[in-house]
């Protein structure tokens, strides 16, 4: 056992300590939770009453009434779905060519996708609105998703992936004479499903979480996703439609994200753990 | 690894197929707009009048000399020399206390990252309110500790400082996963004989514990240091680069310059700048991890 982690009074303190930490860390969260089931008159007046009454769902309805958040979710659900969708096939593929097949200019073209891990999207993201205006995807779900499908992390991350796989597997199968493209459908694809949940949720976060990109691409207003909206409810913050309303929409955009950590909290972490090894 | 037989290692160029369509993408979406960037950065383009001619190295001239850029350029420089040391030293202590089986531990493992799920804007909505004057929770706080109000986001002296302060709020958990992983990699038997000669614990923290993670602390600055030189929609929501420019950033800068100024050429060069500073970072950390694999 590590001995930094001797039971005894030292210890409980440090977990105190950290437990409050932690606390304190949750309260601009938790304080915003509960006083979006305030009225907006009452946050005029006090917002320092949490848990006593009085109550109430109205914020939450304004937003199923007044505001386009649904459309958001729409929009940003489906772009994260089709880009983790294309970011698996184009990485699967391309990792398993690199890691396992053997081509002219494999060796160049492999370093040429790793300098892509160096090169910011904010670095790059200029010219690539000017493309995708010529090729009129502003304010499409196609434009929103594409540019995250050129993600040399997700090759780098799968490459590895494949080349930790025995190859006694596919030589069995290729003494079977099943094509190599079969090969790796049906017997390698299979044994990469672990790395294939960390990519997708890793992906499909990052996709989810993106400010900039929309920010450019999407221009109107029910095209936003959710992230996007969000930001634009709050350039007129201070003659916005109440506290409470601000507050529920915050819930409102933060509940999925956290029901895709809680489901998938152990890929996740791996996929954070990932990224230092680059 | 076994040697693969001849089946297997034999070149074919209808293998390339397989790395294709992604080579295809990345070409198209990634390496061809930076090439148009570079390209565009050496023309004097006006989006409004499309116009675009040659002029050399005049943005990067013109660079410079602007002081506008220069503060962005300090601007990015403060936010990163403030931030990257509480994120080293704050996640460094969390995954160290942190390392331990136990439910508790995995609660408050979990408590500190999960803010890290959350989108930017959620964040800087979460803290725009927390931040309000007088009715914010910050200022609640203040009031009920006896402390006077503070200008936390509209003042030249706290701003950039409070942005940063709410970044590292927002994504400790991504570091801290990065320790603990280091963490777990340290073999056992060297605390188990530290645990026989009843070696006191700072000494063990310091003997052994720290050393271990020379590395980790470097990888995880560096890792810090690239992504915080990007730092843009935080701030632009929170202050939009005010009060008097002292926490506009480079790539705030540049979105400026394209998406409002409408002059393409000067922002494409301000681009190149970023783009340089992050092939530096980045080669760093890759020559780094490059050393891992000859020594072990």
């Amino acid at each position: 056992m590590n001995p930094l982690l001797r039971r005894g009074w030292f210890d409980r303190i440090v977990m105190a300590a950290l437990t409050l930490l932690a606390l304190a860390w949750m309260a601009p969260l938790l304080w915003v939770v509960a006083l979006s089931f305030k009225p907006n008159e009452f946050l005029l007046r006090h917002t320092d009453v949490f848990l006593a009454p009085p109550y109430t769902l109205a914020n939450y309805l304004d937003i199923l009434q007044t505001s386009q958040v649904f459309r958001w979710l729409g929009n940003s659900a489906l772009v994260a779905l089709l880009q983790t969708a294309g970011v698996l096939v184009l990485s699967s593929l391309a990792g398993y060519g690199f890691a396992r097949c053997e081509f002219p200019g494999r060796k160049w073209l492999f370093a040429l996708v790793m300098f892509g891990l160096a090169v910011p999207a904010q670095s790059v993201f200029i010219p690539l609105h000017r493309l995708f205006s010529d090729w009129d995807l502003q304010n499409t779900i196609a434009g929103l998703a594409l540019p995250g499908l050129a993600a040399p992390f997700g090759v780098y991350l799968m490459t590895q992936y494949f080349k930790a796989i025995p190859a006694e597997l596919e030589e069995a199968a290729m003494l079977d004479n099943a094509s190599r493209f079969k090969t790796f459908l049906t017997i390698i694809l299979p044994l990469t499903l672990p790395a294939q949940a960390t990519l997708g949720i890793f992906t499909f976060l990052a996709c989810w979480n993106d400010y900039l990109w929309p920010l450019v691409i999407a221009t109107q207003p029910d095209m936003y996703t959710l992230t996007r909206g969000l930001a634009s409810t709050q350039t007129n913050f201070a003659q916005s439609e109440g506290l409470g309303f601000l507050m529920a929409q915050a819930v409102f955009a933060g509940v999925p994200a956290l029901m895709l950590y809680l489901f998938f909290q152990r890929h996740l972490v791996t996929a954070v753990a990932g990224t230092g090894k680059s | 690894m076994s040697a693969p037989t001849v089946g297997l290692r034999a070149s074919r160029p209808a293998y390339a197929l397989f790395v294709l369509p992604f080579v295809t993408v990345y070409a198209l979406m990634l390496l061809w707009p930076l090439a148009k960037g570079i390209y565009t950065s050496f023309h004097d383009h006006d989006l409004l009048s499309d116009d675009s001619f040659w002029i050399g190295l005049g943005n990067y001239k013109e660079l410079l000399n602007d002081e506008v850029f220069h503060e962005v350029v300090w601007n990015t420089l403060r936010f990163v020399a403030i931030s990257t040391p509480i994120f080293v030293i704050l996640s460094l202590m969390l995954a160290i206390a942190l390392n331990r089986p136990g439910k508790l531990a995995t609660f408050l493992r979990a408590t500190f990252f999960c803010a890290s799920v959350f989108s930017v804007t959620l964040i800087t909505l979460v803290w725009k309110l927390a931040l309000m004057p007088e009715r914010g929770l910050i200022a609640q706080m203040f009031a009920a500790l006896g402390i006077p109000e503070l200008p936390l986001l509209t003042s030249d002296a706290f701003a950039l400082t409070t942005i940063a302060l709410v970044t590292v709020w927002w994504i400790i958990g991504l570091p801290m996963i990065l320790f603990l992983s280091a963490l777990q990699q340290i073999p056992s038997d060297i605390y188990e004989a530290a645990a026989l000669d009843n070696t006191p614990r700072w000494r063990v923290l310091t003997h052994i514990t720290l050393p271990s993670l020379k590395r980790a602390i470097v990888l995880v600055a560096l890792i810090e240091i690239i992504r915080q030189f990007q730092v843009f929609p935080q701030i632009m929501l929170m202050t939009n680069g005010g009060p008097n420019n002292t926490t506009r950033s480079i790539v705030q800068f540049t979105y400026e310059q394209a998406f409002m100024q409408l002059s393409l050429g000067y922002a494409t060069a301000a681009s190149q700048v970023l783009l340089a500073i992050m092939l530096v970072g980045v080669s760093t950390q890759l020559w780094l991890e490059r050393d891992k694999g000859g020594k072990r």
